[in-house]
């Protein structure tokens, strides 16, 4: 029997072919039109701390350093009002196997694969993921294929991702490269109908509890070293899983004050399907371009309930611009000598701008750092974009202009956070909701869950929803 | 003639322009969606003919041979003047004063 592999025909297998691939009946879990037990599916499909770290050390994942930024926390004082000036601490992330934190998610999925008598592995992602996947399948003997979108129609390839590309096949694995579009998915289902590999997905239980237990260890390390608990994380955010676990970490860790920020790298006017703006962006993950999208329709996602919920637990989400992120990536190797990112340095040009808001007795924890290299560093990122006829230059960041213009700060001072207003995420989440589930009439229980995924309560939902 | 077992790529288009996704924007939708794999090609074959080869994972792909022994093409790029002034910019500003410290 020959299968119709026709664009329409393979998404309408979509869901058959995701239970297969993951192995897990969400349907179990639904409990309204909108509405599912989040904290069920996340009992019952992942598996405790305890298990986790215990997975997780069998590889060599996690307990990574934190590092106090000194010479960074000084200039932030120089550039703070007299008592202003919070202390600035960075997760070395770097430090794990793959080189980011990518490996904890992956530890627990390809541990999963294993133990469910899955022969290899399939990741869709052209970020570090890959590498990950790709490093712990190697450790535990899977196959392995990564997905990642690559190039433009001219056969040009965004330098960071070739690089992402030869790392996944460094640890063995097949690297499967497409042009850009949205139809990588397609590929990517076909692919798991005809191995009948394990779907190791960023948006599985398994993947999302895979890094509470670098919440868990921020929450720890700085409870070890200032005797209390610090007073916010930054976090990269993209897809939304790494803030949601590392938030699920610190309240396992009895962390419920410190403040969750989310920080992107300002992508506005950017498609990020276009075939023309692809290659006029600096950056390919960490980036309002996910950002946005995932905190507010995180179903989206190749699963069908994504365990990534980030507006569940943001307090706060800011974004820098692509010129601030390069300043900062520089100003860590210069002054910590650290040669790190640049994508994971995000959230440090956030926090450095953030921590002079901050009181001097207050600490601030940059959540992670990525490894660096060719293609993935600010140099390679730089010359490209100038080959792409995109300006890049020393001045005032409020000048840039995303795939027109790239603005080097010409003093630290000049790094500032924009602050995305979270309700207006909070209602667009809401509205999306109704939308995509066709959901008319709402029962108690959707506004109850409506409430929980958006940090609310029922008044706010109620607000929402008789506002339309 | 690129011989049997060599490293190499192939190229294959996935879908054409009137194929792709309803929804992708309309730059996008006049290209076709292109894919490229390496591995051991299974058979000798000239460039530019279809040829078939063995993955990493071990899967058999057919597709357009592009390259023989394919290089990784990426590097650090140039020395970019806007970066490197700001080390001694930054170690200059922690010195100034030194009033706080």
């Amino acid at each position: 029997m020959t299968r119709d592999n026709s664009y329409q025909a393979v998404m309408a297998r979509k869901n058959q072919i995701m239970k297969q691939a993951v192995g897990i009946d969400y349907s179990k879990y639904e409990t309204g039109k909108v509405a599912f037990e989040y904290e069920r599916m996340m009992e019952e499909t992942g598996y405790t701390l305890e298990e986790i770290m215990e997975i997780q050390a069998q590889t060599g994942v996690g307990n990574t350093p934190l590092l106090e930024l000194k010479n960074l926390t000084r200039l932030v004082r120089k550039l703070s009002p007299p008592g202003y000036g919070a202390k600035v601490y960075i997760k070395d992330e770097a430090c794990n196997p793959s080189g980011s934190f990518k490996a904890r998610r992956a530890a627990v999925s390809v541990y999963h694969a294993e133990k469910m008598g899955y022969k290899g592995v399939i990741a869709a992602t052209s970020g570090n993921y890959g590498a990950a996947v790709a490093s712990q399948a190697a450790m535990r003997g899977l196959k392995c294929i990564v997905v990642q979108e690559v190039f433009d129609s001219k056969g040009k390839g965004q330098p960071e991702i070739v690089e992402k590309g030869r790392k996944c096949e460094a640890y063995g694995a097949e690297v499967v490269q497409l042009t850009v579009g949205p139809e990588l998915f397609y590929v990517f289902l076909r692919l798991l109908e005809e191995t009948g590999y394990f779907n190791c997905s960023l948006y599985t239980p398994f993947a999302i509890a895979g890094i509470e237990t670098l919440g868990y260890e921020i929450a720890r390390q700085v409870k070890e070293r200032e005797g209390r608990p610090p007073t916010a994380v930054v976090i990269t955010h993209a897809g939304g899983g790494n803030l949601t676990g590392t938030a699920r970490g610190l309240l396992k860790a009895g962390c419920p004050e410190t403040k969750i920020i989310g920080a992107s790298v300002n992508l506005e006017g950017l498609h990020m399907a276009s075939d023309r703006d692809f290659n006029r962006k600096s950056f390919t993950t960490g980036h309002t371009g996910f950002g946005v999208p995932f905190a507010t329709w995180p179903d989206r996602a190749d699963v069908p309930r994504n365990a990534a919920r980030p507006l569940r637990y943001m307090d706060r989400y800011v974004t820098v611009t692509q010129g601030d992120v390069f300043f900062m990536t520089e100003a860590l190797a210069q002054l910590e000598g650290l040669e790190r990112g640049p994508a994971g340095n995000t959230s440090l040009a956030a926090a450095f701008a953030i921590a002079r808001e901050m009181k001097e007795d207050e600490i601030l924890v940059v959540q992670e750092t990525e490894y660096t290299g060719a293609g993935k560093h600010p140099t390679a990122q730089l010359t490209f974009a100038r080959e792409q006829g995109v300006e890049v230059r020393t001045g005032d960041p409020a000048d840039d202009k995303p795939g027109v213009r790239i603005i080097i700060p010409e003093h630290p001072g000049m790094i500032r956070v924009k602050d995305f207003d979270l309700n207006r995420l909070r209602r667009s989440y809401i509205k999306n909701c109704i939308e995509n589930f066709k959901a008319e009439r709402l029962e108690e229980a959707d506004l109850k869950f409506l409430a929980e995924d958006t940090g609310t309560d029922i008044e706010f939902v109620k607000s929402v929803l008789e506002g339309e | 003639m690129v011989q049997k077992g060599q490293w190499v790529e192939i190229h294959s288009i996935i879908l054409k322009p009137f194929e792709r996704a309803p929804q992708v924007p309309e730059d996008t939708g006049k290209v076709p969606l292109e894919m490229r794999v390496k591995g051991f090609l299974l058979h000798d074959a000239e460039i530019g003919e279809t040829a078939e080869i063995k993955t990493l994972a071990g899967r058999k792909v057919r597709g357009r041979l592009i390259r023989e022994n394919p290089e990784h093409g990426h590097d650090f790029g140039k020395p970019v003047r806007e970066l490197l002034e700001i080390g001694p910019k930054l170690r200059a500003l922690l010195k100034e004063g030194e009033a706080r410290d």
